[in-house]
């Protein structure tokens, strides 16, 4: 039986009161401001974001060094990205993100390696100005093809009060303008990865963007269809069964950021005639300063499922030519057969199935749409670092009664999705094995369970595939002894 | 249209197809790469002993570290005690990273908790995270223990977690009594060896010298039981088992410290427990009495042994033992200290796994291995690929200590099948890439980082050392003891044996040796 969503919002209601009273009152309070049930028309999701998650909870949060390095810089694959301080950071973020890319690794491209500093006793004592500065000269050595390199900090490094921009700016001009760029992504800034997406674009702005011409940005020739792609980090492949969508398109992509990205690609970028925004979060700050400082338009785009595939492709194409229009019907009308192909094969069997997620970037709300395409319900969402502007934007996607926790805390998502009982969670490798001991089906949605690409048709056909796989597993049937039945 | 609803096709094949080949092709106009020739060029160059040289050369640029940091240790260590919440005092992130990495590894959920500093915290000290953290942890998590350790910020910062951890009890976040062992943990001191042995030691000197002063220290009732400490260990579950399965064939009591094998082996019949297994607080402060305690790992336990030694007991240091003389000088210590006879079911093991070195040596004899993790477990496996007749040629350690390479190179004296092997201190996997150039072996021991080394120097890649992030479950099986050794053996051939059907299966042309029977 299906629940009403009175009955749904009633339940909610019960859920959140519970997991309230574990707390002390005083954290109860500042708890309950992150949880709520979303009403139907209101204009955010009536929850609290972007603040200090509690000390002693298990916030499911990195830092922002993990949104710099492990997000936005990490993945631009001909630049060395030194995890500036101690060995660990750069170790435990060493290529797990699955940003793809074409190229020589260790030659002409080095995101699967981990560069660090690995800071000592002394260097802390003492500093690290003088370690990085022979840093950057036996990188120059040992990787010679490199295109630049970017000095991702690390906790110690603002604490002791290393100048990484001096360094930078020598290093730059003793190696003939190179490309050197300080992050100040320190893992103790803001309250979560969010801040080190803003830090890592600034930075762009300032180290990449203002500098002069480098030779090819005026080889450039542009062309009346140049769009670039922001945020999109190549997860399994996702900005590439994205861009084969723009190119059949007619437009041009002369940019990829991140993923798959070159520094190249990212200085002529302010050239593009638009730029298509996927991950609004990690990159809203340096699509607005396009917009701002060289007339960028930009528009953000949502690739997950057939339903808003299409929308997204008519709305990118209506700040083009009627040429580009119709090329746009042109691609949806030749991946219609496909798309119905997979919601006929996978329909059957995910039809009313519930779903609860709970991830970071956009894929709180981007996905809702392509499971709603294979007839699933989103029951409950929630952020890991959103900031308000997502959680407006997250009434677009989600239904009234829809349970909502922003920076969810481990015991909260647990009793949460034991209350609700949903048929699938799509979350994090912290949260996965939790959710499979308790019998329930789960995918990770940051890393796609090592599958993907999950963007784009091509992508949406490996998306219901692996949906249907994790909830149809015949394991689930074997959690429980005949036994114990 | 590469996609068919009928056969969905994932990123290893979808991207071969002509339509994104032809993407590929057209991206690099964007690119503005170095030509095909000059990246050639650099990939020639980076296999010669001229660039061996100068990347051997290099003292500040560390790449692709064989190590982790402290607090990594700490959790591990923190795991392996019943009901104990691991507590880490400083920025979030890093506890993201922990509880992930394990999670890779184990593929197992890791329960952790920070005290969430950020920028307040670095500018005023972490106080309030921790009164206010310990709070929220005891009342969630509801623990009959929370182990603290800290991160770098915390200890940049000299946050005094003693204090701390006192003034949070004075003001209530947790009862006076509830037990607290702390240790400090910077990720700018060693390694996570060192974060296991300083929280390891962290927990014993809570118990047995008086709760941070809050009671008197125990004083020590000797005993004739025996204490076992593991260190870290990527094969923890499989391992513990088979260390418990050992004791108990001899029918002796072993009281083991630190065993995060069952927390980390939880099963899945619809009920998560975030608690499994583990040393109790009784155990540990019954571990004081023990007779001896033997450490699987030395350099692993450096503080924690001389710890215990201090507080009267024998302790025997082995450096995690695999294969037979290995194996064989653990049960004679165990038989030593007991006064028990080596059981006549172990020695039948024994027997077995020689009669299995005996059957296969002749497929490992005189081949070239490089082995890079852990000090400890190096030394076991280089001892173990001695006994085959194999020759561990490259020995690295990137956490290794001068004291740890004279003991291998000790090692590789002993036999004349470690004529030619070196051990190197203080290296890193691209220091070892250039070694796999100019002076090539024909297998690699590793972790999951290694493939990169296999892809680029074609050496298979034998999967014994932490983390494996892209094996499955081989975690679960023992490395120590004769049965682990058997497996140990059972790998290496595997490898061995995958790697010549590969080299002969070309039909026609090779073939010829690609064997039925070997």
């Amino acid at each position: 039986m299906t629940a009403t969503v009175e009955e749904r919002k009633a339940t909610n209601k019960a859920l959140i009161e519970e997991v309230l009273k574990a707390y002390p009152e005083k954290m109860a309070k500042r708890r309950a401001k992150h949880l709520s049930t979303f009403e139907e028309g209101r204009p955010d999701c009536g929850v609290k974001s972007n603040i200090k998650s509690l000390p002693g909870v298990m916030t499911i949060r990195g830092c922002a060094y993990a949104g710099s390095k492990g997000v936005v810089w990490g993945p631009i694959k001909d630049m060395v990205h030194i995890s500036h301080g101690p060995v660990g950071c750069g170790q435990y973020s060493w290529a797990n993100r699955r940003n793809y890319y074409i190229g020589t690794t260790g030659i002409d491209s080095f995101v699967t390696m981990q560069f660090t500093s690995d800071f000592q006793e002394k260097d802390i004592v003492f500093g690290g100005d003088k370690k990085l500065d022979k840093i950057i000269d036996e990188i120059q050595v040992l990787f010679p093809l490199n295109k630049g390199i970017s000095i991702q900090s690390e906790c110690p490094i603002g604490l002791i009060g290393d100048d990484i921009e001096a360094v930078s700016k020598k290093k730059s001009k003793e190696y003939e303008g190179k490309t050197i760029v300080p992050v100040r992504c320190e893992g103790f800034r803001g309250v979560s990865q969010s801040l080190g997406h803003h830090l890592a674009n600034d930075a762009i702005r300032d180290w990449v963007f203002d500098r002069t011409d480098t030779g090819h940005t005026s080889q450039f020739v542009s062309t009346p269809y140049d769009v670039a792609i922001i945020g999109d980090y190549n997860i399994g492949g996702d900005a590439w069964s994205s861009r084969i969508l723009l190119e059949e398109m007619g437009l041009r992509v002369i940019s990829q950021w991140s993923g798959d990205g070159t520094i190249a690609e990212i200085e002529n970028t302010p050239k593009a005639k638009l730029n298509v925004l996927h991950c609004y979060r990690s990159m809203n700050y340096i699509s607005r300063h396009m917009e701002e400082k060289y007339g960028i338009p930009w528009v953000e785009y949502n690739f997950f499922g057939p339903s808003k595939i299409e929308a997204s492709l008519r709305e990118i194409a209506s700040h083009f030519d009627d040429n580009i229009k119709a090329k746009a019907e042109e691609v949806i009308a030749k991946y219609k057969p496909l798309m119905q192909a997979v919601i006929d094969k996978y329909k059957p069997r995910l039809q009313g199935k519930k779903v609860m997620l709970y991830v970071g970037g956009l894929r709180p709300r981007h996905v809702i749409g392509a499971y709603e395409d294979l007839g699933m319900e989103i029951v409950g969402t929630g952020y890991e670092f959103a900031h308000n502007d997502d959680y407006q934007r997250t009434t677009h996607y989600v239904k009234d009664s829809t349970l909502i926790y922003d920076d969810v805390t481990g015991y909260e998502f647990e009793h949460f999705v034991e209350g609700i009982k949903p048929d699938l969670v799509g979350s994090g490798i912290k949260e996965k094995y939790v959710f499979q001991k308790m019998g329930v089906p789960f995918r990770q949605m940051h890393s796609w369970d090592y599958s993907g690409p999950y963007h784009g048709y091509d992508g949406f056909a490996i998306f219901a595939r692996d949906m249907d796989m994790a909830i149809s597993s015949p394991v689930w049937g074997l959690t429980k002894a005949p036994w114990k039945k | 249209m590469p996609q068919v609803a009928d056969k969905v096709i994932d990123h290893e094949m979808l991207f071969r197809e002509p339509e994104y080949q032809d993407l590929f092709e057209k991206k690099k106009a964007f690119e503005f790469n170095h030509s095909e020739a000059t990246i050639g060029q650099t990939v020639e160059w980076t296999k010669t002993e001229d660039y061996k040289l100068k990347n051997f050369a290099r003292d500040s640029l560390v790449v692709n570290p064989a190590k982790a940091c402290q607090p990594l240790g700490a959790v591990f260590a923190a795991n392996g005690f019943a009901k104990t919440l691991s507590f880490v005092h400083g920025s979030q992130g890093c506890v993201a990273y922990y509880r992930a990495h394990f999670s890779r590894h184990f593929k197992e959920p890791t329960s952790c908790v920070s005290s969430s500093m950020t920028e307040d915290a670095a500018v005023f000290g972490g106080l309030n995270n921790m009164v206010d953290g310990l709070a929220n942890a005891y009342s969630l998590y509801k623990p009959d223990m929370i182990a603290v350790s800290t991160t770098c910020m915390a200890e940049v910062i000299g946050d005094d977690v003693d204090a701390f951890i006192k003034t949070s009890k004075q003001k209530g976040s947790i009862p006076e009594e509830f037990d607290v062992p702390f240790a400090h943990t910077p990720a700018f001191v060693g390694s996570h060896i060192t974060g296991y042995d300083n929280a390891l030691l962290g927990v014993l000197r809570h118990f047995w010298d008086g709760k941070a002063k809050t009671t008197e220290p125990l004083v020590r009732v000797p005993n004739d039981s025996i204490n076992f400490i593991g260190g870290f260990d990527g094969f923890v579950v499989g391992n513990m088992k088979e260390i418990r399965r050992i004791f108990d064939l001899f029918g002796v009591q072993v009281n083991i410290i630190c065993d995060p094998s069952e927390s980390w082996n939880t099963p899945t019949d619809g009920e998560f427990r975030m608690y499994a297994g583990g040393t109790t607080k009784e155990e540990v402060v019954a571990a004081l009495h023990a007779k001896a305690t033997i450490v699987f790992q030395e350099f692993c336990c450096e503080k924690t042994s001389k710890f215990i030694a201090e507080h009267g007991q024998e302790v025997v240091t082995l450096n995690a033992p695999v294969g037979v003389a290995g194996t064989d000088k653990f049960l004679m210590e165990i038989s030593r200290l007991t006064g028990k006879p080596i059981p006549a079911e172990l020695e039948k093991e024994r027997g077995q796994l020689v009669d299995a070195l005996a059957d296969s040596q002749a497929h490992l004899h005189g081949k070239k291995f490089a082995l890079y993790g852990d000090p400890d477990q190096l030394l076991g496996y280089a001892a173990f690929l001695l006994e085959l007749g194999a020759e561990p040629t490259h020995v690295l350690s990137t956490n290794g200590t001068p004291e740890w390479a004279a003991k291998v190179q000790a090692l590789f004296d002993s036999t004349p099948y470690g004529k030619g092997c070196k051990v190197y201190p203080k290296r890193d996997l691209w220091h070892l890439r250039s070694l796999l150039f100019t002076e090539p072996v024909d297998f690699l021991i590793g972790n999951t980082y290694g493939k990169f080394l296999e892809r680029d120097t074609k050496v298979p890649l034998v999967r014994l050392v932490f983390p494996i992030h892209d094996r499955h479950h081989h975690h679960r099986y023992p490395t120590w003891g004769y049965e682990g050794g058997l497996r140990v053996l059972v790998m290496l051939l595997d490898e061995f044996f995958e790697a010549l059907d590969a080299n002969t299966m070309a039909i026609g042309k090779t073939d010829y040796s690609y064997d039925i029977v070997r």
